[in-house]
């Protein structure tokens, strides 16, 4: 954080083929798009592990985002939709733990869409920025009893 | 076989013969008119009259239909043939004196002017029902018979209505002997594109005189023989008898180790740009059909002709046409320029027309290409900078009167104007083939935005696709002209022959692993698997991954409920480090 | 080593008691443990005092078997005082391991269960609105209670623990043997969940009737259909969380045609049971049609207390995020 703004911390996991290449069109078009995505590179959307998600919140994330392959563009035939199962589960399960399920996103992203990497990053940035910051680590401490 | 004579002539036939048949065998000249090779024989006409001696008795008969017997002696031209011939032919000419190889016979025979009345001085129907015959036995439709009676007999469809039995073939037009039956454009054009993409064409073709095999095809669409099951005129013409009509489209199963995929492209459709007038006036032409009319075995013998078949005065070659416009496509499709430059150098060559070159910016990339851009400007082609808003043929002077007007801003002078011509080329753009897309999903290749397909990297795999062993070449992959569509399919070609010559294929370093320690054959992996590399051991009660079938998605790892399951590089334990590290600061 | 018998310690922390019960229920054995040990403090049973505990050398216990979370201060205040006096410590059962069940009351915090218990419920009688004091003063005397905290803690989340006795409660095989292995000195790796490192469908009789695909189409909760005796619960789309769950249990559940709930909690490979669940499951669900997984999605009524039912605080995300909580 800088100048009192919020700035987001975003977890991207991106497939290989679609997202991860969308994304590298949009640097090699060299366009400008919000610096708050990290990116992880996974073969397949069907690759995130629901844990995967869990665990960036734990260590700081604001927002997760998935990324695959349209539906019916998957390299490997249908991981997206097995992404896109996880998804809508794991958001149902977040907002029972008061993790909102804007913070948690789906997008499909092809290899040629590096406008909507761009486009999906601002508008994830800002969403997030608009919710403010997650503050997991506070939750659940180990000695949350010092601080009561 | 028979043994005859004709002329004097000894010559040995097949027994079904016709005297007509042999008379050819034997190299003597017997007019005909109502005769053809393909259709029965109905001596209608008698122009072919012969006389035939056979056993000490001689006969007039005619030759078309008079099967050969054994021991025949025909002559062909004795007085008694001759004076039955020109007096059938007198008897025509009344008939249908504007036949013309009906005069040309009479002209032969030696007869000035018929002795009989002329009803009408224009007829070119000599009625021997030639075209009834091919309509009947060739078509198969009998639409047009002969109606009416004696002096008012005549060839027509059903009381002279549009029949419904026509099918449009025009083939009565194509038999009749002496031109009596004509089929016109409706608009009464004169139709001079009569090959690919610029006419009308032929049921049986080959796809183009650069074809390669250069073997001719039935368009079933089209063919007579299959709307009607008659015809076969091509197989009765074959003496190869190479056309079959059995034969129907099959689908083979190869087993291949690469693919590589050169669907090429198709040109823009012009007609997408209403304001080009493509299709609308006749002399816009797009360069695919400019391309056939100055080919030498094209449709004028190579001359560039109007649809008038006056050569034009002035000629506007428009470029990007349907590219580098955001309303179309906003990618440079490469080739244009180039193929304008040498179009304008042709026109130079074989017309003395002004030539026009429309342009947005000049893209001469290649090697030697810029030399041959000032080649043209030396050629005198006046070139244009600016983007044709319109073409129509509004005239607003004299001058302009009859001629395509190309409205243009010349941004080099800074003014609009309006530029006459009589022909305009459209240079048209590449768009990736009609079944694309269908392709891209069947080999699971990505296409990008501007829908052609993607290559692999666009510097370090420009011939790879994003699936192993599928390779891409040429227009498929991107807008490229011929020297750069050869480099690609070599490079294609040898990362095929690689593969080949390595003779195994090296899998990806990241497939999944089940560790047989730690599954408890829960199965929940086994129905994940696209590619069906799971399968459950009962004996050993665990699940197995079959290494050479796992393309390493990790599905199956991210739903394995006890971990045991792994991917290799993207174990659970690493994407854990990764999301530590990357959210450190 | 002298003669004397190994010293041997229970407590109890946030529990049911189950645990405790689950030592007196090795019947016979027990006898044997007996001879074998000696028990020198047992709150449950015997009476002890943490005077008694104090007054012990440091490291004079040999094992100290602590069940329950840590849920108040005072549960944190033996857990360390057993720590010192004791060379090894074992968390005893599932709520020590994971949480437990009262684990669930992470998706609340201090205030609202206080709320709740004290002031909501249908049967609370308290119009004074009196809650539960840290000190309070009757008649001049100052009386104190433990510190109730937000959130529920794994024992490991405030000590060090040496093992894992998994379960709800921990099988009687899973006791004895880890009672043998410490009585021999044949111990495992320090960390270890004292229970095999496989799943529930390796011990499972259903597990071969699953079908060649395992996928589901409808879920449904072990009331609203009659389960079959025989086939593997999630043919029969109940949620069974044996596949994401240790085996070791003895299948007790099952047996009693119930599915697995999660109580050995997650294999050593996995970092969150309820998360590694979840994607198992979602994985199966029978459609690629939003609409439809949404659908499916909206019937499993509480993914989370369903998912986490034993793991909550030891799972990744531990408690529901604390401004959420209303």
């Amino acid at each position: 954080m800088s100048n009192g703004t919020f700035e987001p911390r975003l977890v991207g996991f991106l497939c290989n083929w679609c997202s991860y290449t969308g994304a590298d069109l949009a640097g090699t078009a060299r366009m400008v798009y919000a610096p708050n995505i990290r990116i992880i590179r996974v073969m397949c959307s069907g690759r995130v592990d629901p844990q995967f998600v869990l665990k960036a919140f734990r260590e700081g994330a604001d927002g997760v985002l998935i990324s695959g392959c349209h539906p019916g563009d998957c390299h490997y035939q249908e991981g997206n939709y097995k992404a896109l199962r996880r998804h809508r589960l794991l958001s149902k399960m977040l907002e029972q733990f008061g993790i909102e399920k804007e913070r948690f996103r789906l997008e499909w992203v092809s290899a040629s869409e590096g406008t909507k990497f761009q486009l999906v990053c601002n508008e994830f940035t800002e969403q997030i920025r608009k919710l403010g910051p997650l503050n997991l680590h506070q939750n659940g401490g180990r000695h949350e009893q010092g601080q009561a | 076989m028979v043994n005859l004579t004709i002329d004097g002539k000894q010559i040995q036939v097949e027994e079904s013969a016709t005297i007509l048949q042999a008379a050819k065998k034997a190299e003597a000249k017997i007019p005909t008119l109502c005769y053809h090779p393909v259709v029965e024989p109905y001596a209608a006409c008698r122009v072919c009259m012969v006389e035939v001696s056979l056993k000490g008795k001689a006969d007039l008969v005619t030759s078309c239909n008079t099967k050969v017997q054994e021991g025949m002696d025909v002559q062909t031209n004795s007085e008694r043939a001759l004076r039955a011939r020109r007096l059938n032919v007198e008897m025509l000419l009344a008939r249908a004196p504007a036949a013309e190889p009906l005069r040309q016979i009479a002209k032969e025979l030696g007869i000035k002017k018929t002795r009989f009345a002329v009803k009408d001085p224009e007829e070119k129907c000599i009625l021997c029902g030639l075209c009834v015959r091919a309509c009947e036995q060739i078509v198969g439709a009998s639409a047009i018979s002969f109606i009416e009676r004696g002096t008012e007999r005549k060839v027509s469809t059903p009381f002279g209505e549009p029949s419904e039995a026509c099918i449009g073939c025009t083939a009565c037009a194509y038999f009749c002997p002496t031109g009596a039956i004509t089929c016109e454009d409706k608009y009464g054009r004169k139709v001079i594109h009569e090959e690919m993409y610029l006419g009308p064409t032929t049921a049986i073709r080959v796809p183009s005189r650069q074809a390669v095999p250069m073997v001719p095809f039935i368009d079933k669409e089209a063919c007579i023989h299959f709307k009607t099951g008659e015809c076969k005129i091509c197989a009765k013409v074959c003496d190869r008898e190479a056309v079959n009509y059995e034969m129907d489209d099959t689908l083979r199963d190869l087993e291949v180790g690469s693919i590589i995929l050169a669907s090429g492209f198709k040109p823009f459709d012009a007609r997408r740009i209403p304001a080009y007038g493509y299709g609308r006036f006749p002399n816009i032409i797009t360069a695919m059909e400019f391309e056939r009319l100055v080919n030498a075995s094209g449709p004028t013998g190579g001359k560039v002709l109007m649809a008038n078949g006056e050569e034009p005065k002035a000629v506007g070659i428009i470029h990007c046409v349907g590219s580098r416009d955001e309303n179309y496509n906003a990618y440079c499709s490469r080739v244009c320029c180039m193929y304008s430059l040498k179009f304008a150098h042709l026109l130079g060559e074989k017309t003395k027309a002004t030539i026009y070159d429309f342009y947005v910016d000049m893209r001469c990339f290649g090697k030697g290409y810029e030399e041959f851009y000032h080649r043209l400007l030396k050629e005198g082609t006046k070139f244009i900078r600016g983007r044709v808003s319109e073409i129509n043929d509004l005239a607003l002077t004299e001058k302009e009167e009859g001629k395509l007007i190309i409205r243009v801003e010349d941004t080099l002078i800074g003014t609009v104007r309006r530029i006459p011509v009589d022909m305009a080329i459209l240079a048209v753009g590449l768009e990736p083939s009609v079944d694309h897309n269908q392709l891209a999903k069947k080999f699971n290749i990505s296409c990008s935005q501007d829908t052609f397909f993607l290559e692999r990297h666009p510097k370090l795999a420009p011939v790879s696709s994003f699936t192993d062993g599928i390779f891409l070449a040429g227009t498929c992959q991107g807008p490229k002209d011929i020297p750069d569509t050869v480099a690609q399919a070599g490079a294609a070609v040898s990362e095929a022959l690689a593969l080949a010559d390595a003779g195994k294929v090296e899998l990806e370093p990241i497939t999944a692993e089940i560790d047989d320690e730690l599954c408890s054959g829960c199965q929940i992996c086994v129905g994940l698997c696209p590619f069906t590399s799971i399968t459950y051991d009962k004996d050993k009660g665990i699940s197995v991954i079959n290494d050479a079938l796992c393309k390493g998605c990790g599905t199956c790892v991210a739903a394995c409920p006890s971990g045991a399951s792994q991917q290799k590089h993207f174990r659970d334990a690493q994407i854990f480090a990764e999301i530590e590290g990357i959210l450190l600061v | 080593m002298s003669k004397a018998k190994p010293k041997v310690a229970f407590y109890w922390c946030s529990s049911c008691g189950g645990c405790e019960e689950s030592i007196v229920d090795l019947a016979e054995d027990i006898l044997k443990v007996v001879a074998a040990v000696d028990i020198v403090f047992w709150p449950v049973a015997l009476d002890f005092k943490k005077k008694d505990v104090e007054a012990m050398p440091d490291k004079s216990i040999a094992v100290s078997f602590i069940n329950g979370g840590i849920r108040m201060s005072e549960q944190e205040e033996m857990a360390h005082l057993l720590r010192r006096k004791s060379q090894l410590v074992v968390a005893h059962g599932a709520c020590a391991h994971l949480g437990g069940i009262p684990g669930l009351a992470n998706f609340w915090n201090k205030d609202t269960i206080f709320r709740k218990v004290y002031q909501t419920t249908v049967s609370t009688d308290n119009p004074g609105k009196i809650v539960p004091q840290e000190k309070s003063v009757v008649d001049g005397y100052e009386l104190t209670l433990p510190r109730f905290w937000d959130t529920v803690h794994p024992l490991n989340d405030v000590i060090d623990v040496d093992y894992f006795l998994p379960g709800c409660a921990p099988h009687r095989d899973l006791i004895i043997n880890a009672v043998t292995a410490i009585l021999e000195g044949k111990l495992p790796p320090k960390g270890s969940v004292l229970a095999p490192n496989k799943s529930c469908c390796e011990d499972c009789d259903r597990n071969d009737t699953k079908p060649e695909k395992l996928t589901i189409k409808e879920i449904k909760r072990p009331h609203e259909v009659l389960l079959d005796p025989e086939k593997c619960f999630l043919a029969q789309g109940v949620i069974c969380m044996g596949p994401a769950t240790r085996s070791g249990c003895g299948e007790r559940c099952i047996e009693g045609n119930m599915p697995c709930r999660g109580c050995m909690g997650p294999t050593d490979q996995v970092y969150d049971q309820g998360a590694k669940f979840l994607s198992a499951f979602a994985s199966i669900l029978d459609t690629n049609d939003e609409k439809e997984i949404e659908r499916i999605v909206s019937t499993i009524v509480d993914p989370a207390g369903t998912f986490y039912r034993f793991s909550l605080p030891s799972s990744i995300l531990k408690r529901k995020r604390m401004e959420a909580v209303k």
